[in-house]
């Protein structure tokens, strides 16, 4: 363990109860996060890695065990662990540059400074001749600008990104994934990340924690050695997600296993 | 231009029915097939509705201003008395029923309170307030106008209440991640969440009040158009009835292209509609 992280995640467990049995979505999870890394979360779904990421946001506290960052313990969700959510959710009624300027209301910030940290933001995400616009309006890897942007704006130190660029086409996600990585190099963040694809993992992270599926634990914690920008041509990146791609389908046939099983049950 | 020409041909597409409708009524009545007093010419009709939108008196510049007497028909009368109690109706109803809906939709222990009362009374039309209506208020603008607050109260509670029990938690979660709570969480999320349901509560509720506008006036008012349309019926003026539905249903076609442009703009930022 390092002496100071930005996250301390310390034995973190946590237990869903339905009606028929008690599921173990995470057990025992301890991981510690220096700051400005960037650390991908892998595995096949069910294998707790967005409630994990929900744990630290402090949307859903764990049933025991505690997750610290910057030195105190999370309690609840705040402006200081910033999400990024798979279905985006924007505000609706809100115009692009409402959105991105929300949180900073709350702040309390002066307008002026609002106007300039937001026109700021929306030049560096490109979303400037948008800002008038609604969602709706939008292509979905535009939402998922001004939710990066929504985010930025609060100048937190830490970002969760939730599958951020899930539902995206495979052009518009390696184009956000770039633009992600010259902001992270820009802004110095600590990124949490949580995604089912290997590749994306390999081609982001400095750091890749693979989770089993139920109960979630941590089956492997690498350090991604490869030189930036990464080519995932590159024979040692392909080794890699050949490496990776074998520890994430034990547990994808895992996953395969048990619904067979449940339907047998059913 | 070929967009202009199309809409003109839907147009008249769309008057070909009402035409050959209007045509076989007029034969019938020509033919004296039916007896006026059942069912009168079309042209009566619209001789009857011209009458009834035109001043009573010749002008008179001593008597007030030319608007004044330009406005002084009996049938603009009535339609102003009939639309100040939907206005007034309608703005107590849902001016009541907004925060009470708000409340109930937003603290699980007010709507535990408030529910069983409400489901109490919801199915009560408002009509079957008539008799208790008029013993409490007697005759004149009360009773019509509780009666109109009634028929408006109900959509426009129970549709506040749904949409605010039925935001979308995505949002709410954002919001309090972005460091939003209490009453900016409510004010800023919660209720525009909440809008496109309101506004469907707020048309019905229109919709209702107008309806109870006519009845009130067939029981309670001496003016209005419900009054007028009654009070033809007395001296078998079928024409007059049927003149005075007609501006019933051109003033409910008003009121219902009003609320279109009112939620096309406050909606304007919802998917799914149609610009």
């Amino acid at each position: 363990m390092s002496i100071n992280p930005h996250i301390r995640i310390d034995h973190v467990s946590k237990v869903f109860h339905t009606a028929e049995r008690d599921v173990v979505a995470l057990q025992d999870i301890v991981l510690d996060i220096p700051r400005g890394q960037f650390v991908c979360l892998l595995g096949p779904s069910g294998c707790g890695k967005s409630t994990l990421l929900n744990a630290i946001a402090g949307f859903a506290p764990p049933s025991s065990g505690q997750i610290v960052a910057d030195g105190k313990v999370v309690l609840e969700p705040g402006p200081e662990r910033g999400m990024v959510f798979q279905e985006y959710a924007l505000f609706p009624w809100m115009t692009v540059e409402d959105n991105v300027a929300f949180g900073l209301e709350i702040k309390g910030m002066a307008k002026a400074e609002i106007a300039a940290t937001v026109a700021r933001l929306l030049h560096m995400l490109s979303l400037h001749d948008f800002r008038q616009r609604y969602p709706k309006d939008l292509s979905g890897g535009m939402r998922q600008r001004v939710a990066i942007a929504r985010v930025l704006a609060l100048d937190s130190p830490v970002m969760l990104m939730d599958e951020p660029f899930g539902a995206l086409d495979a052009l518009t996600r390696r184009n956000l994934q770039d633009e992600l990585l010259r902001i992270w190099a820009e802004l110095k963040k600590t990124i949490i990340f949580v995604t089912h694809s290997i590749e994306e993992a390999i081609y982001l992270a400095d750091r890749i924690v693979v989770m089993t599926y139920r109960p979630g634990t941590v089956k492997r914690d690498l350090l991604v050695e490869l030189a930036r920008p990464r080519d995932p041509a590159d024979p040692a990146f392909n080794d890699l997600k050949r490496e990776l791609g074998m520890l994430v389908m034990e547990e994808q046939q895992r996953h395969h296993n048990d619904e067979l099983r449940m339907a047998a049950v059913d | 231009m070929a967009k202009s020409r199309s809409t003109w041909k839907e147009a008249a597409v769309g008057m070909v029915v009402p035409a050959v409708a209007i045509a076989i009524w007029q034969m019938v009545a020509m033919n004296g097939w039916v007896n006026p007093q059942v069912l009168p010419a079309p042209l009566a009709v619209v001789e009857k509705w011209i009458a009834y939108l035109l001043p009573l008196q010749p002008y008179d510049a001593g008597q007030g201003g030319w608007l004044a007497w330009a406005v002084s028909g009996e049938l603009i009368h009535d339609a102003l008395g009939s639309m100040y109690r939907v206005g007034v109706g309608f703005a107590i109803g849902a001016g009541l029923a907004l925060p009470l809906g708000l409340l109930m939709g937003a603290s699980p222990r007010v709507y535990a309170w408030m529910n069983p009362l409400v489901q109490l009374l919801r199915p009560i039309p408002p009509i079957a307030y008539i008799p208790l209506s008029i013993l409490w208020f007697g005759l004149g603008n009360p009773p019509a106008v509780f009666l109109i607050s009634l028929g408006a109260f109900f959509p426009v509670l129970m549709n506040t209440i749904a949409g605010v029990r039925q935001v979308d938690g995505i949002y709410i979660r954002a919001a309090r991640n972005l460091g939003a709570s209490g009453t900016t969480l409510f004010l800023r999320v919660m209720l525009p969440a909440a809008v496109p349901y309101i506004l469907s509560g707020v048309r019905i509720g229109i919709g209702t009040a107008f309806i109870v506008v006519i009845v009130s006036e067939m029981i309670a008012v001496n003016n209005g158009l419900g009054f007028r349309i009654l009070e033809a019926r007395e001296y078998f003026w079928s024409d007059k009835i049927i003149a005075g539905m007609i501006t019933i249903g051109l003033l409910g076609l008003a009121i219902d292209v009003a609320m279109n442009r009112l939620n096309n703009y406050l909606l304007r930022w919802h998917r799914g509609l149609e610009h």
